[in-house]
């Protein structure tokens, strides 16, 4: 095993915290429990045989924390947030919203899905007001928060436009704004900037910071994307493959607000360098192996390096 | 032209419309050539002068051979030989017989006293069709559309409907005659068994392939059971399933010819045996071709329809 670049000296620890990081973290602790997932497993049985896909998972978020869950393919991530969601039944432990266990989807928790998910025979106006209707708002009622949500996130020129007529960045912001409408406890976005361009998904970032910090939500972010976590998340749950396990919960030690400049600050390094060393570890037996070495096809005369 | 023909590409909307044109043109063309051009097939003769043989008669047609041989034998005994042109067989008439037959159709009275219009004969099968298939759909859509979102129904019914439709609806015409009479109750019959069963299995399918995440998109907004079918399922396919009605019409057509055998024969389908049987083939071929022109109308319309109904479909953009 090499030394990771904290080992070797180079970086401070990703446990140092400045002294208003830490005063952060104590007043976020202070908060009531949104969420506690206790002894969360889940089997999946197939004709082939059961596999463990999550197996005793334990955390809490607290109110207006902004949780990132990262992990290598096959840690089960999605399937996490999708427990939480309730689209996918558990099959062992609980989760408890604000100390009552929940079951099936509900209203309390939104979710936010990297494929858009926008309903594409109504207009984006439409889509907002969906939850708000099933919910039993009236239809004008609905329509003025409609508006003021799309508002929030400056599309309110687009609000008679179809899904299809936006680019993807603006889907997106769209799907936070309807899953919001409904004013869930809780935020559940899964991977949902995977699909963006790089520079959309740098201004997607930015604005969902925005948006958190204006109103009263707590979100849950899964990503595979080790800056877009440590940008983004008060703190990050490192879960590891077969099965899905908790490795780690670390607390991000860079300070608020959060900007793209931080990225180049030691304790922003240390934390990816500790990200980087705990994912390496678990995905290290399945996938170092599987790539060959490459044997030369060209003339030796014509290198490019 | 190599270009035309490269995997998957789209056309320019002036070559879309000159391959549309020619798509009806060629074999209006080759028509012409069979009929006009004298030296094309051709096989019989076309009797203009009977000359001293008495077995025939101006406007009788005879095989070439046949006629040959008579005038060689007509010359040969230095009578009269018989005269003709050349010209095809009754049953293939020329495109302006054709045409001026469906000119003819809506602007000369029926010759037979119990004869009807042809837009007499056309409305009473577009009404078979019409109930055929309003009846076929009142049933099928929604349960094609409940098998698909729903695992235990679509259990329940799709293996019998599976083999019910391979039972061919014609077969069913004596049993629909003895138990619903000779009139329109059987054909209307015959048109429901031959659209119903396909129709429940296709929307089925159609209803399946809507996009999962749409439903779990909707469920963690709060949305309970009737609410997604209502508001998730039923709009998420109603452009697929506008597309699937347009083909089963489609299919409803071609049942009709044999529905309206079945019983008293009526509409188009008498139309059209009561001409053949006159050997008025003309009349046949403008009666075949003016089911093809309402089918194709028909089709057209709705087509132009499901542009304005849902403007957010995207596969629209692609076909048509």
């Amino acid at each position: 095993m090499t030394p990771s670049r904290s080992e070797a000296g180079l970086l401070p620890s990703y446990l140092d915290q400045s002294d208003d990081v830490r005063e952060r973290f104590d007043r976020i602790k202070a908060r009531d429990v949104i969420l506690k997932v206790e002894r969360l497993g889940k089997t999946f049985r197939s004709a082939v045989g059961t596999t463990l896909a999550l197996d005793d998972i334990n955390f809490s978020t607290h109110r207006r924390e902004f949780l990132c869950v990262v992990g290598p393919s096959g840690c089960g991530k999605s399937t996490l947030i999708r427990i939480l969601a309730g689209l996918e039944e558990k099959s062992g432990g609980q989760v408890l919203l604000h100390g009552r266990p929940v079951s099936g989807p509900g209203r309390d928790r939104g979710m936010v899905f990297q494929g858009y998910t926008l309903f594409p025979w109504l207009t984006v106006k439409k889509n907002v007001m969906f939850g708000l209707e099933v919910n039993g708002a009236a239809g004008d009622q609905a329509e003025r928060e409609a508006l003021q949500w799309l508002q929030l996130v400056g599309l309110e020129k687009f609000a008679n436009a179809y899904p299809h007529q936006l680019s993807g960045g603006m889907k997106q912001r769209v799907a936070i704004v309807r899953a919001l409408a409904n004013q869930p406890r809780i935020l559940l976005m899964d991977e949902p900037f995977g699909a963006l361009d790089a520079q959309t998904r740098a201004r997607m970032q930015d604005h969902l910071l925005e948006i958190w910090k204006k109103i009263d939500i707590t979100i849950i972010f899964i990503t595979h994307d080790l800056d877009e976590a440590i940008f983004l998340g008060d703190r990050i749950l490192v879960l590891s493959p077969h099965p899905g396990r908790v490795q780690e919960l670390i607390e991000v030690p860079v300070r608020r607000p959060r900007t793209a400049m931080q990225c180049i600050l030691p304790e922003f390094l240390a934390a990816k360098a500790r990200l980087e060393e705990l994912i390496h570890q678990s995905t290290a037996d399945d996938e170092r192996e599987a790539y060959p070495a490459v044997a030369r096809l060209t003339d030796v005369a014509d290198d490019v390096e | 032209m190599m270009k035309l023909f490269q995997l998957h590409m789209a056309l320019s909307p002036r070559a879309k419309f000159l391959i549309g044109v020619l798509s009806f043109a060629l074999p209006i063309a080759l028509w012409c050539i069979v009929s006009y051009v004298p030296a094309v097939w051709h096989p019989q003769v076309l009797i203009t002068n009977a000359g001293s043989t008495d077995y025939l008669q101006i406007g009788m047609r005879m095989d070439r051979q046949a006629f040959d041989s008579e005038v060689a034998g007509a010359k040969a005994e230095g009578r009269a030989p018989p005269e003709g042109v050349r010209s095809n067989p009754i049953y293939l008439p020329s495109p302006s017989e054709v045409a001026a037959a469906f000119y003819q159709s809506f602007t000369t009275p029926p010759p037979t006293q119990d004869g009807e219009w042809l837009h007499q004969s056309l409305w009473h099968s577009i009404q078979i069709i019409f109930w055929g298939f309003l009846i076929s759909s009142i049933i099928g859509v929604p349960l094609g559309i409940l098998c698909g979102a729903y695992a235990p129904i679509s259990r329940l019914f799709e293996p019998f409907v599976e083999f019910f439709r391979y039972l061919p609806a014609p077969a069913f015409g004596a049993l629909a005659v003895a138990i619903l009479g000779i009139y329109d109750g059987p054909k209307i019959t015959i048109i429901v068994i031959g659209t119903l069963f396909q129709q429940i299995l296709i929307i089925a399918n159609t209803t399946r392939k809507l996009d999962g995440a749409l439903v779990e998109a909707a469920l963690t907004l709060g949305a309970k059971n009737s609410q997604l079918l209502r508001r998730v399922v039923l709009p998420g396919i109603l452009p697929d399933l506008y597309r699937d009605q347009r083909i089963l019409l489609g299919w409803a057509w071609t049942y009709l010819i044999v529905a309206e055998l079945i019983g008293t024969t009526s509409g188009i389908t008498w139309f059209i045996t009561q001409q053949a049987r006159y050997q008025h083939f003309p009349n046949v071929y403008a009666a075949i071709t003016m089911i093809g022109i309402l089918g194709l109308g028909m089709d057209m319309i709705l087509a132009l329809l499901s542009r304005r109904l849902f403007p957010w479909d995207r596969s629209l953009a692609k076909s048509n």
